[in-house]
């Protein structure tokens, strides 16, 4: 199966797709970029009180719950991958590695460029790494992101190595450096060929260790958050829900690539990833039942109001009916079901991550409630778009998507050892 | 070449590992002042003293260089018809509260950053910007803050504002029971100018003797309840009224275990000094070392 599936720039594989660049989604895209642009030029302008509904009460909004929360859970898939494929050795699965390991790399960097934007003195974002809090939940994730995202880099560079490898081609003044960077690409390639299962096992390590300490950020807020999502288990609930959600990110992606950019469905591959899903799932369901067994929780169920509506929503929609349809072999061999039932996964935890940093969060003392404005809308969206349309630029420019396509696989030396 | 890179992968593993155990001895270190003095000072309030006259708002503005206006602006009492909440441009404010004993006779409450003794804000701050001194002070550090807001998510008392209006250098406002003033001998400026008393400064063992003998013998006037005292392990301002203030939602209901507690536990749990991360290191690189090996052999036979 790997002899037959390459990773190809898909520009190279398919010629049609160049002359296309700027379909109308694309335009849509850019678009929704640029408004997203103009609020956060009002931000860094005007500070955050003029772009964004928080305040005093409430000191964090979706900037934190969506872009940053949200943003590593989904991001999941990286890690989850390269378990699978690297550290397992399962290499029916190589193909979903670099598109996983991509997406994480811009989800991580979004994530990075999010904090930036909501912390109120952003020049100020390298003091954790000199200035140290052990007793801090956010200084372990501050520092674990910013090793990860390190990480992550260095991964991708094989792919980078792969592309230029004997293409340096620069013209002009600039063929001088012809030499020189291809010299460069090699000894990176030789080094990186040797090494890089430290950097896989590294990045495993950290995102378990992040992921739970995502959630261990909301226990100091205490009796401040709702009983529903405040427990000590919070960190193991956050770890579960990103492992979960981590292959039906990956399917997604994949479905949703294939589908824009008009490539061959990957089912054979898919499908067992999403075999995964359930035994997975389910683990994450139980601990959040017994959870809310144990501490009582569920009489706060009784009452009708946003907390319990949500609480259900994300529990229902987003684990139950997701579980459901993934024990099912029509579900897994169908790809409009088994996008859908990923996208319900995918709802569900960024349900949860909206609900443990937005919902649930009620002070003492609030003169209303908080709901986000259009600015920090605007911002969160045009993030996400910027995301997409990155992706499919580096996956037309770079081997990332593996295709059939013998007539232009590219002759490999390199292949991840580990 | 397989020789070669299996000799190497246990080479740079050994070399994380080391360098991790090495990292971790720092930074146990590293975390900021958090004193837990026996001589802390505190402050004692009586909200049955306090006759609602805010003359504490206006010292407290004039001692931290905030725009202060007019002594006698603050006769008004208009402002008492809705709840206040110390912000960036007050870091003190008094509430009224309807007497359940007296009608007629509103109870006063002044409300501020209390100086935990196990503060929040001290455990919860991304970079240690925040310090408890060896007076009981829970102080901010400008240098060091990057506006990350997550004091305020931590702290259980609500306190901490944010300048959300400032593009550059947004500060973290709040108390800081007059740090600069007390280090010179001087009163915090609310206590200092109170006309009734209704602040007492001092040690904070000595008010505590003080408000139980109160109670003792105004056993009429007062709940028996020290607000201060158990709350959240503890804090440095104390309160004594005739009600209880939790409940007229003057200050919020909380539990007697410290606010950073659970998550320090949590914390240092997963980090035993580096033990958990480095085990699980340990424990991936050994599996992908033997399905390595696995496929290996399978392919040899």
């Amino acid at each position: 199966m790997s002899e037959y599936l390459k990773p190809v720039p898909i520009y190279l594989a398919d010629r049609q797709v160049q002359k296309k660049f700027f379909t109308p989604g694309v335009i849509v895209l850019c678009i929704i970029v640029l408004n997203g642009l103009l609020f956060l030029a009002a931000r860094f302008l005007f500070g955050i009180g003029s772009v964004t509904n928080l305040n005093n009460q409430f000191p964090w909004g979706i900037w934190i719950g969506i872009d940053v929360a949200a943003g590593v859970a989904l991001a999941a898939g990286g890690f989850t991958s390269a378990a699978l494929g690297h550290i397992m050795h399962r290499e029916h699965f190589h193909s979903i590695v670099r598109p996983a390991l991509l997406t994480a790399m811009l989800g991580y960097t979004f994530v990075a460029i999010g904090v930036f934007v909501d912390i109120g003195r952003w020049y100020y974002i390298w003091h954790p790494l000199v200035m140290w809090n052990g007793n801090s939940a956010l200084f372990e994730v501050g520092i674990c992101v910013m090793m990860y995202v390190t990480v992550l880099y260095i991964e991708f560079l094989p792919v980078v190595t792969e592309r230029f490898i004997g293409k340096v081609n620069l013209k002009g003044y600039l063929s001088f450096f012809n030499k020189p960077l291809e010299k460069l690409l090699r000894i990176l390639d030789k080094g990186l060929n040797k090494t890089i299962f430290i950097f896989i096992i590294l990045g495993v390590v950290l995102s378990t260790l992040h992921q739970s300490s995502l959630g261990t950020l909301m226990v100091i807020a205490g009796s401040k958050m709702h009983p529903l999502w405040q427990t000590p288990v919070l960190p193991l609930l956050f770890l579960l829900s990103a492992i979960s959600v981590g292959f039906p990110m990956v399917i997604f992606e994949s479905i949703t690539a294939s589908k824009s950019l008009g490539l061959k469905k990957e089912m054979e591959v898919l499908s067992p990833l999403g075999y995964t899903v359930a035994p997975l799932l389910g683990i994450y369901l139980a601990f959040k039942i017994g959870d809310m067994f144990i501490r009582e929780t569920f009489v706060y169920l009784t009452e009708l109001n946003t907390a319990s509506i949500m609480f259900t929503i994300e529990v229902v929609v987003g684990i139950i009916i997701p579980l459901r349809m993934f024990l099912s072999k029509k579900v897994l061999k169908t790809p409009s079901l088994l996008f859908t039932a990923s996208a319900l996964v995918i709802f569900g935890v960024l349900l949860n991550r909206i609900n443990n940093f937005v919902v649930a969060y009620t002070p003492p003392y609030s003169f209303g409630s908080y709901f986000p404005s259009i600015g920090e809308i605007s911002v969160t969206v045009g993030f996400v778009a910027l995301l997409v349309l990155l992706y499919r630029i580096i996956v037309l420019n770079f081997p990332v998507i593996s295709q059939p396509d013998k007539k232009f696989a590219i002759k490999t030396k390199y292949t991840i050892k580990g | 070449m397989e020789k070669q890179n299996r000799r190497s992968f246990f080479k740079s593993a050994g070399l994380l590992t080391a360098t991790i155990a090495g990292a971790s001895t720092k930074s146990v270190k590293a975390s900021p002042e958090n004193i837990l003095s026996e001589d802390r000072m505190g402050v004692l309030v009586d909200a049955t003293t306090c006759i609602g006259c805010r003359n504490c708002e206006w010292a407290c503005k004039k001692a931290h260089n905030l725009p202060a206006g007019e002594l006698n602006s603050y006769e008004d009492k208009s402002v008492f018809k809705e709840m206040r909440r110390p912000d960036s441009s007050a870091l003190t404010v008094v509430n009224q509260y309807e007497n359940e004993k007296r009608i007629n006779f509103p109870i006063n409450v002044k409300v501020q950053c209390m100086h935990c003794d196990h503060p929040a804000c001290v455990s919860a701050c991304i970079v240690g910007a925040f310090s408890k001194k060896e007076n009981g002070s829970v102080v901010w550090d400008t240098d060091k803050c990057i506006g990350c807001r997550y004091c305020m998510v931590a702290c259980p008392f609500q306190v901490p504002s944010f300048e959300y209006d400032k593009a550059l250098d947004p500060e973290i406002r709040k108390c800081d029971f007059c740090f600069e003033r007390t280090k010179e001998g001087l009163l915090p400026a609310c206590v200092e100018i109170c006309p009734v008393e209704a602040l007492v400064y001092g040690p904070r063992s000595e008010l505590i003797k003080i408000a139980r003998e109160k109670i003792k013998k105004y056993p009429d006037r007062y709940i028996e309840h020290i607000y201060g005292e158990n709350e959240v392990g503890g804090t440095s301002w104390l309160y004594l009224a005739g009600q209880d203030l939790a409940k007229t939602k003057a200050l919020p209901a909380l539990e007697t275990k410290t606010a950073p507690g659970v998550s320090e536990s949590i914390q240092h749990g997963i980090f035993a000094y580096f033990v958990p991360p480095a085990s699980l290191y340990a424990l991936l690189a050994g599996i992908m070392w033997l399905n390595k090996k696995k496929k290996e052999s399978s392919e040899g036979e």
